[in-house]
């Protein structure tokens, strides 16, 4: 293994390889900085921003930002947590999502973010869009409404399922998440088992028949505040 | 809110216009002759119905969740009629021992704190102090200040039935718990042994309370008998053997004499029995049996109408208490108002009963949660809600979404039944009187409260109804304004 260096996040020294973005290092020493687009085992996408740190000084993506020797990292601030709890905000409105009868709810990323940020009620107004719902697929339900174009789908798709079923088509709030097909899903190769239809974070991409059979008291964050599982490798 | 006069006629109008919260909206109009006598009584409530159309396209295994935010006070009947209808959607609707029971539990404990919270927050007021009671006095407070332990029991008997939804459904409202084909838990011993250390309790508590109901209506039936009532058809679901049976059963009903107008029917075709009629004055529609027809086809359900249909229930306290309440009768159905109240009691006591026996069933602790069979487009599901018989009905495509949806709630039923009673109360303590007091217009609310209809919600949170009535003559100036809230 080539040789580390160390950076500092909130004046705790974190050790980290070339490489490495802020991200992974920071995750590796147990220190969580909040995100919604990265996933682990995809290519960061860098897009929602919930990420963003002081770096240096100045605001950077942690998820694609590559870790430097001596770099000065604030993650955990309250300048920084605000523009985070703004972005998680302008997500919420900006799509339509119902908590409350969501199936992805107490398993959902983004309703779990808005808690940890301690959001609790929407300071924008709702943008109220109309976006189509494709129930075409035998084993996938896709519901545009939820989305929040995070890009794991897309991601997913096409360097781990080697299918391209999903793209970005449109721009700036026209952006969609789009499948490779004339309209719907069932014309694409898309199966259940595909990560594509497993990394959505929040209810965009579910698998059908299975909503709601967890019960409640027993959902992934129904206990534990997103993050707490990398911060409990903390030592 | 509002008074109008229609000055052609020489007539004018009351209106008594609850301001509620958005579970519903009602209001009551009186329309008086120039000699003060009551022409037309009415009752109107704003249903919202676009949850109808919200629900088209949504996948079907949503519909159970989503539906309950219908109506904050019994989200539960809500909740297990759209999995009943679901249940049908995925082939599953015989359900696991556990299923069944879990789903059964659930169930009883809404019965329990919705009739408990009605009984002991809403009604007793007038029943313990009187409808012309000071209303400084007649509510929740004055309860709390002059029967401090009726106060509590109501507290803690509506918490059990809370904390039984929040064990079986994951949470006091809005819960999870039944899914298509079945629930989504089973019930841990630990929780059963949390329930069953208060049983004892809870069963005491129903027992005094329909004593307390029963009571009241026997010593004052005279004034009783008449307040608000009328004869009607009954309409709830019974077991095929004729028990009550507040979660499955077949469509029965019955006339005013007891005669069966709607024999024990699969409430999968209720559709061929029943109808819903639009009148122009009203958003809200007036369901009617097709075979009898809206004139005379209309019904009452609830707690009144299921202990008129059924002819036994199967848990001993409840039947002995039936047994009384149909002496009263002579056997023959009870068309009396004001009964509702001693009818509801006896339904928290067979609530309390059956959460005793299901806690000793160890079904309740079984794996086995869900079913699935041959995939159909349609279903119906139907249930004793606490204020009467729900109709959820759905059709579904293939891919899974829903295209068809049609509820009818038991408020809606008791439309009919709730307009006669304000007619009736109109009448005979209105009608006539030089000046329209805050007792007159509280016999209005007493009648439409028997019912417990959903546009009380806000009397749920506040403890009564707040008004707002003016009075004005034939020439359209206010004559008298009475305000309360
Ligand atoms: S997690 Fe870094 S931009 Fe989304």
């Amino acid at each position: 293994m080539s040789a580390t260096f160390t950076f500092t996040i909130d004046g705790k020294e974190i050790k980290a390889s070339p490489g490495q973005t802020i991200m992974e290092a920071a995750e590796a020493a147990g220190v969580y900085i909040p995100r919604l687009c990265y996933s682990k085992d995809l290519r960061p996408h860098g897009s929602c921003r919930v990420c963003t740190c002081m770096v240096n000084g100045r605001p950077q993506a942690a998820c694609t930002q590559p870790a430097a020797a001596g770099m000065v990292v604030d993650n955990n601030t309250d300048e920084i947590q605000a523009i985070r709890r703004d972005l998680v905000d302008m997500l919420f409105v900006d799509g339509n999502h119902f908590c409350p009868f969501c199936e992805k709810s107490g398993n959902c990323e983004l309703q779990a973010m808005a808690y940890r940020l301690g959001i609790t009620a929407p300071r924008f107004p709702y943008l109220w869009p109309e976006r189509s719902v494709d129930a075409s697929h035998p084993e996938v339900f896709i519901d545009r409404n939820r989305c929040i174009l995070c890009g794991r789908c897309v991601n997913a798709s096409k360097d781990i399922d080697g299918k391209n079923v999903f793209q970005f088509v449109g721009r700036g709030e026209h952006k969609r998440v789009a499948v490779n097909a004339e309209a719907l899903a069932a014309d694409t190769d898309l199966k259940g088992a595909d990560r594509a239809s497993m990394v959505c974070p929040v209810g965009a991409i579910v698998l059908k028949y299975k909503g709601y059979a967890t019960p409640i008291g027993r959902r992934i964050y129904d206990q534990k505040p997103i993050g707490s599982e990398i911060e409990s490798r903390r030592k | 809110m509002v008074t109008t006069a229609d000055k052609s006629a020489g007539t004018r109008k009351i209106t008594i216009e609850p301001v509620t919260r958005v579970e519903g909206h009602g209001k009551v109009t009186l329309l008086l002759d120039d000699k003060n006598k009551v022409r037309q009584a009415r009752l109107h409530i704003v249903e919202f119905r676009g949850f109808e159309r919200f629900i088209q396209g949504r996948p079907y295994w949503e519909v159970p969740v989503m539906v309950q935010r219908l109506c904050g006070i019994c989200p539960v009947s809500h909740h297990l009629a759209a999995a009943k209808a679901m249940d049908w959607i995925v082939g599953g609707e015989k359900l696991t021992p556990t299923a069944e029971k879990l789903r059964r539990l659930m169930h009883y404990g809404q019965m329990f704190q919705s009739h408990a919270l009605h009984f002991f927050h809403l009604v007793s007021p007038d029943l313990l102090f009187g409808f012309d009671a000071d209303p400084a006095v007649r509510n929740v407070i004055g309860v709390a200040a002059k029967f401090p332990d009726l106060a509590v029991q109501g507290v803690m008997m509506r918490k059990f039935g809370q904390e039984i939804i929040k064990a079986t459904a994951g949470k006091k409202i809005h819960g999870t718990g039944a899914i298509p084909g079945g629930v989504n838990k089973n019930l841990s011993t630990q929780e059963r042994d949390f329930f069953l250390k208060d049983m004892e309790q809870m069963l005491v508590w129903a027992r005094s309370a329909l004593k307390i109901a029963k009571d009241y209506t026997a010593a004052h039936l005279a004034e009783l008998k008449d307040f608000g009532s009328f004869e009607s058809n009954h309409l709830s679901l019974v077991r095929a053997d004729g028990a009550m049976d507040l979660y499955h059963g077949v469509l029965r009903a019955v006339d005013s004499q007891g005669k069966k107008v709607l024999n024990d029917v699969d409430y999968q075709g209720y559709f061929q029995h029943i109808a819903e009629e639009v009148r122009d004055w009203s958003y809200m529609k007036f369901p009617f049996m097709k075979a009898i027809g809206p004139e005379a086809g209309w019904y009452r359900v609830g707690p009144l109408a299921r202990v008129n249909t059924c002819d036994f229930i199967d848990t001993p306290e409840a039947d002995a208490a039936l047994k009384e309440f149909k002496a009263l009768t002579g056997g023959k159905p009870n068309n009396i108002t004001m009964a509702y109240h001693w009818a509801r009691m006896i339904e928290t006591l067979h609530s309390a009963e059956k959460i005793n026996a299901l806690l000793h069933d160890k079904d309740l602790q079984g794996t086995d949660l869900v079913v699935k069979g041959p995939r159909r487009e349609e279903g119906v599901g139907l249930i004793e809600a606490p204020r009467g018989t729900l109709f959820h009905h759905y059709r579904v495509n293939k891919q899974d979404q829903v295209v068809m949806a049609n509820l009818i709630v038991s408020t809606t039923s008791n439309n009919e039944p709730m307009n006669r009673a304000v007619q009736k109360v109109a009448q005979d303590y209105i009608s006539g009187k030089p000046e329209i007091t805050e007792g007159l217009l509280n016999r209005i609310e007493v009648a439409i409260r028997a019912y417990d209809p959903c546009l009380s919600c806000a009397t749920h949170a506040l403890g009564r109804m707040p008004l707002d009535v003016e009075i004005v003559d034939c020439e359209g100036s206010v004559v008298d304004r009475r305000q309360r809230d």
